[in-house]
């Protein structure tokens, strides 16, 4: 359907159409799969921002304190997101996101009050990020075990790690580094840089990601494992190995997650921290157009649903609505966004 | 492949086989279920290791010991279920394990180039290459899975059961492609039930019997009944057993039945003791209108009336309460439950004689299913074995058995031959013929004419979702009921319908 014709040479525009091809995809479902997360995203920031017009004009919705916020507040929920889309493009799914999140955030802690070097520190950190992964990913691989088994263990396992590592306290580090205490800190208004480091480092990762899944034999061969595991072993694709591989690269971003909870938690290693976060995680990867049962995913949109999460989040502050209530909105839109989503796949197979 | 043998613990699941395929030509392998057809298809795969033998590709000694192995050493399999990733691309699917890289990233151009020239090698260069293949119909799916081997550089080509869910056109345009590949110098081997079709396609042929060679040749010296004769081990005459059954007063009666989209405005009187057979090509609305009168699929005018009995039920619960049964063209997906045991399966839908106050009397109901499984021959350890270990021909004497349990007086079966082996299809048909003797009737739905013309009483063909033509069984032809299916009669009569 892409083929160029050549500029039509006078009245000859009466051709009749080519004939249709084999695949009856109506176009415009095809676009609205693509931008579904965004047009949810701009419904649900659109609402809020109609409602300040009417309710609270001397404080609208849109403001550049507000925006910068709800940027910081995503880049945490992002960065997992990021590698909580590969593993569910792989098929997989890794409960123990938030777990990972909190030793790595008392592994930073840890190793910066024993005086080691930032840098050495934080590579330490995402080594230990990236072991907790392949350790998923040998298990899953190895003993051949469903992924939601495996890493529903490792929750445990991961959380009591860094709760035996911070010995059940918070660990406060006195002289953090700037550059990591500084990591989710907003910049002041009418800054060139708009949002924080952090942020900035959630799209240049995500872009980073994007080319890798989109023009990578390893990335087409994730795609394929979720699409269909057995043909993708037929045809020699290397399942254990990628799986690994996809288990380490979510232990590698829940890492970066960790270290962003740390500098946000203001310099303070956390065993407790991430708690249920990867419910968060999963669902903004859901909305952003992921399918639990693999082969489906996009990391821009992830990163679109983090975003949702967020904006929902600050928006019900923004109005006002309790604690309680806030979470039955955000519950339901998870269930609609995702309907909606199904509707559309079963009619453009249909 | 010479000599292979291949056993599991005390069973020889094939013993001293040899075959061979040269280079341009198409040997049929065929045999029933049960005969080693898989196992020998798992051991040119590299699943299995045979015990002894050897095999050998251009006179290279060939040992798979894995899928990919066979892939690398020029042979690729075709399977019955497509291994596609139907989320991914034409071209990435046909690239899958084989993509043109540098360090890791794909070449694009590359991939592209030889993914387009596979398809061109089969004329389907009219299938995009970044169609997601879950969206293509299953006959361009099928091309390009054939698509990419061509890219694999395999050298022989195994097909099983290619055309098992292909319509007439698209199986005539599978040969086209395979008689194609043939003249470029590719060996095929053809696995299939069809005999019809191996005539059509093959060159050479092998029949298996119980792991064993039983005969070989050219296909030229040997008709169709000579082959069925050395599947079977005996005279093709015994297939089709025929029951004397009378029809009695009407019991099944539809009048303008219309669903959401098929079928359209169908009338039908079926009669007691009857055995109607429902023929059209795939998407003429047969499984439609079963799965309507059944109350599985939603009515959207017209009525349906079982006799003395009332209206039918709008639900498959309902259904079964007035003694209307249904087998699932789809064993796996929905006819069966595969993981649960054979008494389950059976009695799910009669669960009554033998419960008491909620619980299940288990022992009863073992000794029962033990019954039914005697009556109908079902080959299986035990009632309470996994049915989903079963062959496709006992599961599908259990599913038939659900509903003579659930004490059915009318039986509508979707494709209840469909994929199972013709020692298993002779004795449906008999049981359909002695339950027609009772005076069960039954709707019998079927893409394979001579069964419905050798078993059914009446036949009505369906095109577009209309019932356009019936027809006492011994005045239809094929070439009769394939015009009327494919649409060509339409503008001849529209109205035939002939209620004797």
């Amino acid at each position: 359907m892409t083929a160029a014709f050549p500029p039509s040479t006078g009245g000859s525009d009466s051709s009749p159409a080519p004939t249709p091809g084999p695949v009856a995809t109506h176009p415009a479902l095809a676009v609205w799969s693509a931008i579904q997360p965004f047009v949810v995203l701009f419904v649900v920031v659109a609402t809020f921002w109609l409602y300040g017009q009417v309710q609270r004009p001397d404080s609208p919705f849109l403001s550049s304190p507000r925006m910068a916020t709800i940027a910081k507040q995503t880049a945490i929920v992002g960065m997992g997101a990021l590698g909580m889309t590969v593993i569910i493009i792989s098929g997989g799914i890794d409960l123990s996101a938030g777990a990972i999140l909190a030793l790595a955030s008392v592994a930073l802690a840890k190793t910066l009050a024993d005086g080691m070097s930032p840098g050495m520190a934080v590579l330490v950190t995402l080594l230990l990020g990236c072991a907790a992964g392949v350790l998923n990913g040998l298990l899953v691989t190895g003993l051949r075990l469903v992924p939601f088994i495996v890493t529903l263990g490792n929750m445990l396992v991961f959380r009591g790690l860094a709760e035996q590592l911070a010995r059940q306290q918070k660990i406060t580090v006195e002289h953090s580094p700037s550059w990591i205490a500084s990591l989710l800190d907003t910049p002041p208004v009418g800054s060139y840089r708009l949002m924080a480091t952090g942020a900035w480092l959630v799209v240049l990762l995500a872009a980073i990601a994007s080319l890798v899944m989109r023009y990578t034999i390893f990335g087409r061969h994730v795609y394929a494992i979720g699409s269909n595991e057995a043909t993708a072993r037929l045809c020699g694709v290397s399942v254990p190995r990628t799986k690994v591989i996809v288990y380490a690269i979510g232990g590698l971003f829940m890492a970066m997650a960790g270290i962003y909870s740390f500098s946000d938690l203001n310099s303070q290693g956390d065993p407790g921290a991430g708690l249920g976060l990867e419910l968060d995680i999963i669902a903004a990867v859901v909305i952003g157009g992921g399918s639990l049962s693999g082969g489906r995913g996009s990391l821009l949109g992830s990163i679109i649903g983090a975003l949702t999460m967020t904006t929902l989040r600050s928006g019900c502050v923004y109005v006002g609505v309790s604690d309680p209530i806030q979470k039955i909105i955000i519950g339901a839109i998870i269930i609609a966004a995702v309907s909606i989503d199904q509707l559309t796949q079963r009619r453009r197979r249909g | 492949m010479s000599e292979v043998t291949k056993s599991f613990g005390a069973t020889r699941a094939l013993s001293g086989v040899s075959f061979s395929v040269e280079r341009g030509q198409i040997r049929a392998l065929i045999g029933e279920n049960g005969a080693g057809k898989s196992t020998l298809m798992k051991i040119l795969a590299g699943v299995h290791r045979p015990d002894s033998g050897q095999m050998a590709v251009d006179g290279k000694p060939f040992a798979p010991r894995q899928a990919v192995d066979a892939l690398r050493a020029g042979v690729a399999m075709i399977y019955q279920e497509l291994n596609l990733a139907p989320h991914l691309s034409v071209e990435a699917n046909i690239m899958l394990g084989q993509e043109r890289r540098h360090a890791g990233w794909l070449r694009g151009r590359d991939n592209r180039r030889v993914a387009r020239d596979a398809l061109a090698r089969l004329s389907q260069s009219d299938i995009s290459l970044d169609a997601p293949v879950g969206q293509l119909p299953i006959a361009k799916q099928q091309l390009v899975e054939i698509a990419r081997a061509l890219a694999s550089q395999a050298r022989i080509l195994v097909f099983d059961e290619p055309t098992s869910s292909l319509t007439e056109t698209d199986t005539a345009r599978l040969f086209a492609v395979m008689r194609d590949l043939r003249s470029t110098g590719l060996g095929i081997v053809y696995i299939s039930h069809f005999l019809e079709e191996v005539a059509k396609i093959a060159d050479v042929y092998t029949v298996l019997r119980d792991g064993r060679r039983v005969a070989e040749g050219q296909l030229t010296d040997a008709t169709s009944a000579d082959l069925a004769r050395a599947m079977v081990g005996r005279e093709i005459t015994e297939l089709f057993p025929h029951a004397p059954h009378e029809a009695g007063g009407p019991l099944l009666e539809l009048t303008a039945l219309s669903g959401a989209d098929l079928p359209k405005g169908v009338d039908l009187t079926v009669r007691r003791g009857e055995i109607f057979g429902l023929a059209g090509l795939v998407g003429a609305g047969r499984s439609e209108l079963v799965r309507a009168i059944y109350g599985l699929n939603a009515v959207r005018s017209g009525r349906v009336h079982v006799v003395r009995v009332g209206p039918a039920g709008h639900s498959p619960r309902a259904s079964i309460a007035r003694g209307v049964g249904f087998v699932s063209e789809d064993r796996k997906e929905e006819g069966l439950a595969l993981g649960l045991s054979i008494a389950d399966n059976l009695t799910l839908t009669n669960l009554g004689p033998y419960s008491r106050l909620g619980l299940l009397r288990l022992p009863k109901r073992r000794a029962a299913v033990a019954e039914w499984m005697a009556r109908m021959e079902c080959k299986a350890a035990g009632p309470e074995q996994t049915i989903g270990e079963l062959s496709g021909g006992n599961q599908q004497k259990i599913a038939i058995a659900r509903l003579l349990h659930q004490q059915a007086d009318l039986l509508l079966l979707d494709e209840p031959t469909r994929g199972i082996d013709i020692g298993a299809k002779a004795q449906i048909y008999r049981l359909i013929g002695a339950l027609a003797a009772e005076g069960k009737t039954i709707v019998f739905v079927s893409s394979y004419l001579p069964e419905l013309m050798n078993v059914c009483d009446r036949i009505g063909v369906m095109c577009r979702g209309r019932l356009r033509e019936i027809r006492n069984a011994s005045d239809w032809t094929e070439e009769r009921i394939m015009h009327v299916a494919t649409g060509a009669a339409a503008n001849e009569n529209p109205h035939r319908t002939k209620v004797p």
